[in-house]
């Protein structure tokens, strides 16, 4: 009773608080906190209920892992869980790279007006939604009319039917997405180097060390703790594939789908054309619950090497 | 006698002083060979990702007949707006997908702002005896998901919001990631010290929200409008999902529905009286790169402007504490 009373007088004190965090707390509920409840969708034979959401999860039966055995019993989970690691691991790796090695570029370039508008430049695909990317990349692999058909033309090459032909999309994936991705990549990289002391860039040079030197030994260890917080996330991220670059870029195309399709795509194609709940639910799941594995786990390996760079 | 031994003793010193000029970030970059090879490298990258939208208005600004003979040329043979006066003639669907993004992205933003601004801000204050609890209600959903299938339930049979403007809304009201971004930032930039005179001449709460931390963080509130403006302005995706009156579909899925073919642009105008003429002519190429032209010309043209601010948001707060 006291107790209670203690929670009641917190509350009031709290009320104002309570308050401003009411809107966004109750869409939280619905809209993140209600789904996850609706996972349990997935160990069940759903079924549309006429009184809503709640009775259609709770009236639909039983099937225990039924979904799940659908699921890994077909080639699908196979192929889908592979798509979707393998882009992430080189979007994760090459993002790395490129983004960093950008921004040290930048950074050291002495006509930092030029540098600016590099830097627009290439922020500029980061703004544009997947659709446009999709024309912007059928203007060049258009089968009839498309620039690289027509340069293969002028060799005397046979024209190449790009959407049906599947060995060329995991570069051209990669590609697009490094395209559109670095620029925005690089400038927290940018912002941090920048942030650097320049004395030690000034000590190191009186010592005689070279750019390369220098590069090494004092930029990169000094962003590290970035690299390391924004890859955690990254690789917390590593099961959920970027939607629209796999099923807006290749257009959907039916052929392509053996190296297009990643679990996103897959649920999506569950929902939407075969209207299988249950086991898209399923597949949901699954990613769900392994990138949050993934991201408890790289988390506890960080803090093990350093605590500071863990994120929570 | 007295200023001659000064201004020696002032050349002396100014020759010991390291040679760099004032606000100049980087004086000792990469040496000659080196920087004209990376000037190239991130030159010719620059462009490339400018490039295909050249390449796009080009295509639009190309005569059909052109098209149809020699591909997408760089440089086309015919040089023709007919694509945008095709455009022009049957733009009822087009305003109306205009109208809608505008409504969405505007209405959207206001209410993502201050919804975000709000929850931010009451877990970024010590006064708060549940800010721990609420942090991590709104951190775990950045760990765990429930998955697009429950999503999709959750937004059609709970709250029946398909073929409904709120359900190109409310999916991207909240996001943890700028709440956490923005505690970080009121944290930062809001002294204590200053609320606390506020709450001694006895303002409220929201008071002091609207008259102090308000405009204390308008850098931070600008850039996650700015974040939302571009989300919203970029979305199809719940129009995919939760879209199929074409009155209430924006700009984005327009785009996409027209991928294939124009008709659904058509299926509004009224052609009724020169449907001849003008239905045997349609530049099926050129008019559907044009769409894509009007559709991103805003955004290529406001870019430059907020890029500065867009840029430095993004540096404003850290995830961790």
């Amino acid at each position: 009773m006291q107790r209670l009373k203690k929670f009641g007088r917190n509350i009031y004190d709290n009320r104002i608080w309570l308050l401003m965090i009411l809107p966004g707390f109750v869409w939280l509920i619905v809209m993140k906190y209600l789904p996850m409840v609706g996972q349990v969708m997935a160990f069940k034979d759903f079924r549309f209920h006429p009184d809503g959401f709640f009775a259609s999860v709770y009236h639909s039966e039983w099937v225990g892992l039924d979904n799940f055995k659908f699921l890994f019993s077909t080639n699908d989970a196979y192929l889908i869980t592979r798509n979707t690691v393998l882009y992430n691991l080189v979007f994760i790796i090459l993002g790395l790279i490129l983004a960093v090695g950008v921004a040290i570029i930048l950074s050291e370039l002495t006509k930092q007006k030029l540098a600016k508008i590099y830097q627009t430049g290439m922020l500029f695909p980061h703004f544009l939604s997947w659709v446009v990317v999709s024309y912007f990349v059928f203007a060049f692999l258009s089968v009839d009319r498309g620039l690289f058909n027509s340069v293969l033309e002028m060799f005397n090459i046979e024209p190449v039917s790009w959407y049906n032909e599947s060995a060329y999309w995991p570069y051209f994936l990669i590609a697009i997405s490094q395209w559109k991705g670095v620029g925005f990549g690089s400038i927290v990289y940018l912002a941090a180097i920048v942030g650097i002391d320049r004395t030690y860039y000034e000590a190191a040079m009186i010592d005689g060390a070279t750019k390369w030197q220098q590069i090494w030994r004092i930029t990169i260890p000094m962003i590290m703790p970035l690299i390391i917080i924004l890859t955690i996330l990254n690789i917390g991220s590593i099961f959920s594939a970027d939607f629209g670059l796999f099923y807006q870029v290749p257009r959907d195309s039916g052929p392509l789908y053996s190296v297009t399709n990643v679990i996103d795509t897959y649920v999506y194609r569950g929902l939407m054309s075969m209207g299988d709940i249950g086991m898209s639910t399923a597949a949901g799941l699954y990613q769900a619950t392994v990138g949050f594995l993934l991201i408890l786990l790289t988390n506890y390996i960080v803090r093990k090497i350093d605590k500071d760079s863990a994120l929570f | 006698m007295d200023t001659l031994p000064k201004s020696a003793a002032s050349t002396k010193r100014k020759r010991f002083l390291p040679l760099r000029k004032k606000k100049k970030f980087n004086p000792y970059g990469f040496s000659g060979k080196t920087s004209v090879v990376m000037h190239i490298l991130l030159g010719s990258f620059a462009f490339l990702c400018v490039f295909p939208f050249i390449y796009v208005i080009i295509i639009s600004l190309s005569s059909e007949q052109s098209l149809s003979l020699h591909g997408y040329r760089i440089i086309p043979e015919e040089w023709s707006l007919e694509a945008y006066m095709y455009l022009w003639q049957v733009r009822s669907q087009i305003f109306r997908a205009y109208g809608v993004t505008l409504f969405v992205t505007i209405v959207g933003t206001i209410l993502s702002v201050s919804v975000i601004a709000l929850y931010a801000y009451a877990i970024s204050r010590k006064q708060f005896l549940y800010r721990k609890q609420f942090t991590f209600i709104a951190f775990f959903t950045m760990l765990f998901s429930g998955g697009m299938v429950p999503f999709y339930i959750v937004m059609t049979q709970f709250l029946g919001l398909k073929n409904s403007i709120w359900a190109l809304i409310l999916p991207m009201t909240v996001n943890a990631f700028y709440i956490i971004i923005m505690r970080t930032f009121f944290q930062r930039s809001v002294p204590e010290a200053v609320l606390e005179s506020a709450r001694i001449d006895g303002a409220g709460e929201f008071r002091i929200f609207l008259k102090i931390v308000l405009p204390l963080s308008i850098p931070g509130i600008a850039t996650i409008a700015l974040f939302n403006t571009l989300a919203y302005w970029n979305d199809w995706f719940n129009a995919l999902l939760f879209i199929d009156n074409p009155s209430l579909v924006p700009l984005q899925s327009l785009l996409m529905r027209i991928e294939n073919n124009l008709d659904f642009i058509r299926q509004n105008a009224m052609l009724s009286s020169q449907n001849g003429s003008i239905l045997a002519s349609i530049p099926q190429d050129s008019a559907r790169m044009a769409m894509v032209v009007i559709a991103t010309l805003p955004i290529a043209l406001s870019y430059p402007f907020f890029q500065k601010y867009f840029v430095r948001g993004l540096t404003i707060g850290s995830v961790k504490e």
